[in-house]
Order: structure tokens, then C-alpha cells, then sequence
């Protein structure tokens, strides 16, 4: 990281010395004239887990969206892996990732988790956890069954696997949708503000399986509002406020003492 | 009341209608259905070929760059606009021309265009401006999340529109689709005006050489309610499959 950004570069205080699975530095994001990145730095190493917290409107949900280019930064750094994603300008003065196949490569080992579930609506379960193992990895299918049987059970919904999502409730759904993630192995998993579509009762049995999944030491980056669940799980938080970092740390310094009176403010807000 | 309205119109020898329909000659009972096959060989290949136009066009006017969208808008705008039965002659007539003289140009004979395969070429041209709106408005309507998923998981382009794109929004193409498969059977009969011999021109011949126009003309209708609640049987069956990930509206309330 010769070439610092201006902004202060994350230090993960769980893992140091594990390889860097997602490195950002300084990403700029920009919707015509409205400039919703700032210069954002992000670094998660194996193991990690980062909470991205901020108001609404602070690019939270942007940062994340950027690290598999379903947004296309503007400019900065993103490498997964250790591979950085090659962006070109396009002809309206946008960036696009210059090589599809290496997105797509990067893409299926990171395992995105959406607000809205996103599910498949014309598979079951099941096919929905086998699809991309299945057609995208070219894992043979019995296996493919075999392993999202198993996923399934996992997060509680082996009964539903010849279930179409839109006859389950918003909990399962996601639920599902956690074990599609998983399926792909990924390196690392993406949440996106997975219980905000929820009814309150549904979010518990959604926690939960996060919960779990980042206490047997998965590497992930969640954007969340659940102050008290990003309290729990994370290793690392960051506040974003107005598409800056205003303030990163260990859970227990952020949440405990935190020193910027925006973030002060938030959490006086939200809790 | 209702009784003498039939003795009316239908002549006394009630027999002879039987012998008209009669399957073998002098019966024209064969032609007919000879007629009614070529009729449903044309229009499923027009259907086809008006699925598989529709298909690009609503992907090149979603996704595709501006000439191509410009192209597709005129080509819609121009097949929906104008008459079929001005779009059939025009096609078929300097279709055929236009082809021969390309032909010539390149040192080939001149061919004769098999009439089953200009009326579908030209029938699927018609069709295909009407299943690219039919498709365009159908993956407009699929929760674009969907996609976004598919991507998100490195779906390359070919295969998110053959596992996601084309059967996601199949429950919402299907009513415009159905209604695009009942018209191409009876756009059909449009070709009668060229000579082909589906099935109103085959009733046309037959009516003419009898002088029983009535009887063939109802023999004819007859033919197309048939292929059509025929038709609805299998409709039916292809909506309950493509809604299979969607409750009933029942179930919704």
C-alpha cells in the first residue's frame, strides 16, 4: 500500500497477519453530480468481521455494492483476493470493470446476501442453493444436492427445499438466501442489510444464523442497523457518515467511547 | 322459431352436407383438413420464428446500444403500424422479388420461394414485432433484484438470460404470448389473399366448385374454434408451469 489515501486505512484488531481477502482504498463513487463516496478505505482480512454502520444516504450500501461492482466506482483500488479488479472509463466518462470474466470469476467466490432476499422466483429452495455451484462453479449436481441438502438443514429449512420462496415468510427467505451464499463457498460474504426487509419477529432467526456463521470465523462485511447485533459479532466498525470514514475501530471503542459527535450522535439516535 | 331459422338455412338434403364433408373425394372433408395442417405448420413456425425475433428484439431494445434500439423502434413501429394484410403483399410479393434479384445478382438462378416458408418468414415478421413489446414489457416486470442476483453471483450474460431472465418473466409474458398464438392461427387465413393453401383458401376452392358456401365456410369455423379451444388446453397448461413460484391470487389476499 505505497500509494496511501487520504483517508485512514482500517486496522482489523482480530487477524492481523491473516491474508487480505477485501482491500479498498480510497474509492470514490459518484451518481452524476451527487458524490456518495469520498475516498472510502476498507481492508478485511480472513476472519474478519467488518460492520459498516452509518445513517441512511451515508454509502454504506454503495461501499459494499462496489466491492463485487454491482456499482461501478469511479476511481480507487479494489482488490479481492489479491487481485484487483481492472476498471475502464467508459464513453459517458463511467467506469466499468475492463474484463467480464474476471468479475464474474471474482464475483462467485463472494457470497452477496441482498435486503430483498432476491431469490430466484421460478426455483425451489433447493434449486435456488444449487444453481450457481451447479452452472456457474460446474460442480457436478448430486454433489451440488448433496451439499445444499446439508446448507438447508443448517439454517433450519430442509423441510422447504422443494419450496417455491414466495410461499414462505421474509425469515425464511432470507434464511434460504444466507444458504445460496454459502453454497458457492464463499471467500467472503456480503450482507446488505439483510433484516431490514423483515417484520421485527423475523429478524431474530436471521441473526442468528449470522451470528453463527461469524462466530465459526467466517470472513464478512455487513451493513447493518442492528447496532447491537454489529456490537456482538464484529471484529471491526465503520462508521460512514456523508460517504467519508468518520470513525473505525474495535466494536467496544466505537460503541463504548466514541469520539466524533456525528457518530455520538447516531448512536444516541438509533439506540 | 329458432328451428325454422335452420331448415332455412341449412337445404333440405341435410345428407348432402355429409357427402361434401366427406373425407375422401369427391368429399372435400380431406382438403379441408389438409388446409387446417397447413394452417397450424404456418403459424407455429411464424410463432417460432416471432418468439425467437422477439426474444433479441426486447433484449436489443433493453440492453442494447442506441442505433440498435433506434432500428428495433422503427422495425416495431412500422410492422404494427401497417395493415398485416398491406404488410403480407408487400412482403411476400417484393419479399420473393427482392430475393431472386439478389439471387441474379450473384450469378444464381432464380428460385420459386415454397409458399409454406415465405408465409412463415413473413407471418413471423409480423409476430416478432408484437413479441418484442410482449417480452420487453415482460422482463421489465421481473423483480429486477432477480437479476441483480445473477450477476452478483458471476452469471455471465448467456446463461443469466437462459436460467434467469427468460424463465422469470415467463408468468408475465404468458397472457400476451397466448393472445400472439391465437392471432398467428388465424393471420393464417391472411395468406389466402397470396394463393396459399391453407385453410380458407382451401374452403374458398371448395365453396366455389360446390356452390355450398355455407357449409364450408361453417365447416371452416368450425375448424378454427377447435384448433383454438385446442389450443387454450395446452395455453392453460403452460401458465399453471410458468406460475408454479407464484401463489394464486388467493393465496395472496
Amino acid at each position: 500500500m505505497s500509494h496511501g489515501g487520504t483517508v485512514s486505512l482500517s486496522q482489523p484488531s482480530s487477524a492481523q497477519g491473516a491474508a487480505e481477502a477485501i482491500h479498498v482504498e480510497n474509492l470514490h463513487k459518484k451518481f452524476g453530480e451527487l458524490h456518495v463516496l469520498k475516498g472510502v478505505s476498507l481492508s478485511a482480512r480472513d476472519g474478519d468481521v467488518i460492520a459498516i454502520i452509518g445513517g441512511s444516504g451515508s454509502g454504506k450500501s454503495t461501499l459494499l455494492r462496489c466491492i463485487n461492482c454491482l456499482e461501478n466506482p469511479t476511481s480507487g483500488i479494489i482488490r479481492v483476493n489479491g487481485e484487483e479488479i481492472r476498471l475502464k472509463a467508459d464513453s459517458h466518462g463511467n467506469t466499468q470493470p475492463a474484463d467480464r470474466r474476471q468479475i464474474e470469476r471474482i464475483r462467485s467466490r463472494l457470497g452477496m446476501v441482498f435486503q430483498s432476499f432476491n431469490l430466484w422466483s421460478h426455483m425451489t429452495l433447493l434449486q435456488n442453493v444449487i444453481e450457481v455451484p451447479v452452472h456457474v462453479l460446474g460442480v457436478k449436481k448430486e454433489q451440488a444436492v448433496a451439499e445444499a441438502e446439508k446448507l438447508l438443514a443448517r439454517v433450519g429449512l430442509a423441510e422447504k427445499r422443494d419450496v417455491y420462496p414466495a410461499f414462505l415468510s421474509g425469515g425464511q427467505q432470507q434464511r434460504a438466501a444466507i444458504a445460496r451464499a454459502l453454497a458457492i463457498q464463499p471467500r467472503v460474504m456480503l450482507f446488505d442489510e439483510p433484516t431490514s426487509a423483515l417484520d421485527p419477529e423475523l429478524v431474530g432467526e436471521v441473526l442468528k444464523v449470522i451470528g453463527d456463521l461469524a462466530r465459526e470465523g467466517r470472513t464478512m462485511v455487513l451493513v447493518t442497523h442492528e447496532m447491537k447485533f454489529a456490537r456482538e459479532v464484529a471484529t471491526h466498525v465503520v462508521y460512514l457518515y456523508n460517504g467519508v470514514v468518520e470513525e473505525e475501530g474495535p466494536p467496544a471503542a466505537l460503541f463504548g467511547s466514541p469520539k466524533s459527535d456525528r457518530l455520538k450522535q447516531f448512536l444516541r439516535n438509533v439506540g | 322459431m329458432e328451428a325454422k331459422l335452420i331448415d332455412a338455412i341449412i337445404p333440405a338434403a341435410a345428407s348432402g352436407i355429409f357427402d361434401l364433408l366427406a373425407l375422401e373425394p369427391p368429399g372435400w372433408g380431406g382438403n379441408l383438413l389438409r388446409g387446417l395442417l397447413s394452417s397450424v405448420q404456418i403459424a407455429l413456425g411464424a410463432y417460432g420464428v416471432g418468439l425467437l425475433i422477439g426474444i433479441g428484439g426486447a433484449y436489443g431494445k433493453l440492453y442494447g446500444g442506441p442505433v440498435v434500439r433506434d432500428l428495433l423502434g422503427l422495425y416495431t413501429t412500422v410492422v404494427r403500424a401497417v395493415p398485416e394484410l398491406v404488410l403480407i403483399l408487400m412482403l411476400y410479393f417484393a419479399g420473393t422479388d427482392l430475393v431472386n434479384r439478389v439471387l441474379i445478382a450473384f450469378g444464381h438462378q432464380p428460385v420459386d420461394i415454397n409458399g409454406l416458408v415465405a408465409g412463415i418468414g413473413v407471418l413471423g415478421i409480423v409476430q416478432g414485432a408484437y413479441s418484442t413489446e410482449v417480452l420487453r414489457g415482460a422482463i421489465l416486470s421481473i423483480p429486477q433484484g432477480q437479476i441483480e442476483a445473477a450477476r452478483a453471483y458471476g452469471m455471465p450474460p448467456g446463461l443469466l438470460l437462459r436460467r434467469i431472465t427468460l424463465p422469470a418473466m415467463l408468468p408475465f409474458a404468458i397472457p400476451g404470448l397466448a393472445n400472439l398464438w391465437l392471432i398467428a392461427t388465424k393471420d393464417t387465413a391472411l395468406l389466402a389473399i397470396v394463393g396459399f393453401n391453407e385453410l380458407t383458401q382451401t374452403t374458398r376452392l371448395a365453396a366455389g366448385a360446390t356452390k355450398a358456401y355455407f357449409t364450408f365456410f361453417l365447416a371452416a369455423g368450425a375448424l378454427y374454434l377447435a384448433l383454438t379451444l385446442f389450443s387454450n388446453v395446452i395455453i392453460a397448461r403452460v401458465e399453471r408451469w410458468a406460475r408454479r413460484g407464484t401463489p394464486q391470487l388467493s393465496e395472496t389476499r
